[in-house]
């Protein structure tokens, strides 16, 4: 008998039933919860007269309407102005007094975007099964959590009955052998891969990330390549637990503590795909080749390294991704054959649950220390991803070295990374952003977004337009 | 649930693929703490020529001419014709809830984003998926012919058009039945109560951990 991926031990662990027809009834131990994938979910709890299965289960808190400037932030629910969305956040809080669910409101300092907030409250632990009515869920599978994205109807199904029906999923292995070249980060890491396989590549498959590139990043950054699984396709992507992921976890809020941890601990050591287990579909890529990304269109497939150009549609023989090509270039004002250093920027962000745990901060800052933000850069904006992410960052003083930059130092929330509060990308301006989707009209009506790493923003800041961060770092090192 | 037996309806091609969850229905509209009301803002950035707030009056806004769904020929449609990877990106159900409240009840594609694709049976749509050369000579066939409609039998799992033999298509037995049937997957899953609470002792027994705080 073969082995067993990471994958289906998770699976294994959590089936309750097996039907005849081949869905699965798949327990769920946490769902994590935000404004605007909710408020229908409860309505047809009340509707029913149904309470939650396991209310202790759900953890909620708001993220995607909040502003993220001090002077709204002061004044908690007022300082939305958008009526509608301040319903929505209003809806949250009252839903979860009447349901009895913990919500961390938006005045609390632990509030931020639930993908950031989650890993680090300890309310995602190794070995669970996590859902969110978000397709960046999968930002949870770095710990080795079996973790996805779900649609409303889910969200009330998992809240009833604590579990989801399920079809199980093929194994992918995405290897990335080797080391990584200094100022490539793990945004580049993933990137890189969905250049590769293309945006559905992961379509049907639970992707597992392995090889030594991988298991050298922080967890901060194992959550970055997860998180981008959904952009590849995937609706979860998973690392295996190490020592790195225990070391992450202990002594967070929500962890177990003493002897339960110890027991835990004993258990999530087994939280790896065996030696002799089977993939149905193995990438190998090797982590010396991958040099700085930046997307150029609006898929995130739609990538090219730093030192490449525009591509041309006319060379690509496929008809359908040629038409893509030409309406990608058309909307984004580029084209074929421009050099990526010669696209120029009018906004920066630096924030979403890809890209704004301290970590990223750190390596935004340290690029930026001492320098000024271009003067064709209209808007720059470092949106830290939770309450407690800001004060960290501010207890080493990277708040100082951005504002001085000329970046402005925001409060925490989903920003512009989907730009539902007042946070927007103008109509045709470029914005290097530290997010995960390049759609159209993503970051604001026609705003034209950059898939980048938070040091690649950086330097762009500085430069006004996309520059090798490697070349940057090579100066910061004499 | 709304059943879903056999339906009839008019075809509107989509050539485009990789249509993502922000195209079907943008980050603005979910706003809303309902489900209903989204399908005046379907595909909003390319249906209108300028942008579309939630709560506004769509009746007279500027239309895009070039935007398939404005075309006359099109009005009325409830079969989606689209392209490989259609409803990628955010997990939105507002993006079924969109295409349902525009009236869309079928959509024929090569291949979906699979949350979109889960979300559809949620909501009495069906997501059928054709080999990529048959949606091809669809496209074909639908820009020739004004007024080319799709019959569907979820039943009998075959697609009949105005012309050549039908169109078998595959659909998984549990939502088939679902759909069939218009039944609310909660209800269905309280039947296993027990197995659930069975489950759960054993689980909390096992890894206490996760059952703490």
């Amino acid at each position: 008998m073969t082995g067993k991926t990471l994958y289906d031990k998770l699976w294994d662990s959590h089936l309750v039933k097996q039907r005849e027809d081949g869905t699965a009834l798949i327990y769920i131990d946490r769902q994590l919860i935000h404004e605007v994938t909710s408020p229908q979910a409860f309505d047809g709890l009340r509707l029913a007269g149904r309470r939650p299965w396991r209310a202790e289960s759900n953890f909620a808190t708001p993220d995607h309407n909040i502003p993220t400037t001090k002077e709204e932030r002061r004044l908690g629910l007022e300082g939305i102005r958008d009526p509608i969305s301040r319903i929505q956040v209003t809806t949250l809080g009252d839903n979860c007094r009447e349901f009895g669910i913990f919500e961390l409101d938006m005045n609390d300092i632990r509030q931020g975007i639930v993908h950031v907030v989650g890993p680090e409250q300890g309310a995602t632990l190794p070995g669970m099964t996590i859902v969110c009515g978000d397709s960046h869920t999968s930002t949870h599978g770095a710990l080795g959590a079996l973790a996805h994205g779900i649609g409303t109807s889910e969200v009330e199904h998992v809240m009833a009955t604590q579990c989801l029906l399920q079809t199980k999923m093929k194994n992918m292995l995405i290897r990335v052998d080797g080391r990584l070249n200094p100022g490539v980060t793990a945004k580049d890491i993933v990137l890189a891969i969905i250049g590769e396989i293309g945006t559905a590549g992961g379509t049907g498959y639970t992707i597992e990330f392995g090889g030594e590139a991988i298991r050298s990043l922080s967890v901060e950054g194992r959550m970055t390549v997860c998180n981008m699984a959904i952009e590849a396709g995937a609706r979860a992507g998973l690392i295996a637990v190490d020592q790195t992921t225990l070391d992450y976890i202990k002594g967070r809020p929500f962890a177990p503590k003493g002897d339960m941890w110890e027991r835990a601990a004993v258990a999530w050591h087994g939280l790896v795909s065996d030696a002799d287990a089977h993939f149905d579909r193995v990438v190998v890529m090797d982590a010396a080749d991958i040099i700085p990304q930046v997307t150029w269109g609006t898929s995130p497939e739609m990538v090219a390294p730093i030192t490449g150009v525009v591509p041309d549609p006319e060379k690509e023989t496929d008809p359908s991704r040629r038409d893509n090509m030409r309406q990608a270039l058309k909307y984004m004002g580029l084209t074929p054959g421009t050099r990526i250093t010669d696209i120029k920027l009018d906004c920066i962000f630096i924030g979403s649950c890809t890209n704004s745990r301290i970590e990223d901060l750190r390596a935004a800052a340290a690029v930026v220390k001492g320098r000024k933000v271009a003067a064709n850069v209209e808007m720059a904006l470092v949106v830290p991803g939770s309450g407690l992410v800001k004060k960290q960052a501010e207890a080493e003083g990277l708040d100082k070295i951005f504002i001085e930059a000329g970046l402005e130092w925001r409060e925490p929330g989903c920003s512009m990374c989907l730009a539902m509060n007042a946070d927007q990308l103008g109509a045709g301006k470029h914005c290097a952003s530290t997010s995960n989707r390049n759609f159209e009209g993503r970051q604001g009506f026609g705003g034209r977004t950059h898939l980048v790493s938070p040091a690649m923003a950086a330097a762009a800041a500085i430069h006004g337009h996309f520059v090798d961060v490697r070349d940057i770092l090579l100066t910061l090192d004499r | 649930m709304r059943k879903f037996t056999v339906q009839s309806g008019l075809v509107m091609p989509l050539d485009r693929a990789n249509v993502d969850t922000d195209f079907i229905i943008p980050k603005q509209f979910l706003k809303s703490i309902k489900r209903s009301g989204f399908g005046v803002n379907l595909f909003d950035e390319h249906r209108y020529l300028d942008k579309g707030e939630p709560g506004r009056d769509n009746s007279g806004r500027p239309l895009n001419p070039d935007f398939v769904m404005n075309q006359p020929r099109y009005k009325g449609a409830s079969v989606l014709l689209a392209r490989e990877n259609f409803g990628c990106g955010s997990s939105r159900e507002h993006a079924p809830w969109a295409l349902d409240g525009y009236g869309f009840r079928i959509i024929i594609a090569p291949s979906y984003a699979d949350i979109f694709f889960n979300n559809c049976f949620k909501n009495g749509i069906l997501p059928i998926v054709l080999d990529r050369k048959i949606v091809n000579e669809l496209f074909v066939q639908v820009e020739a012919q004004e007024g080319y409609t799709l019959t569907v039998d979820l039943e009998k799992q075959i697609i009949t058009g105005p012309s050549g033999a039908p169109i078998a298509f595959n659909v998984d037995s549990f939502r088939k039945y679902c759909l069939l049937n218009g039944l609310d997957d909660i209800g269905l899953t309280l039947q296993d109560a027990g197995d659930i609470t069975t489950f759960e002792k054993r689980w909390k027994d096992a890894s206490p951990w996760y059952f703490g705080v």
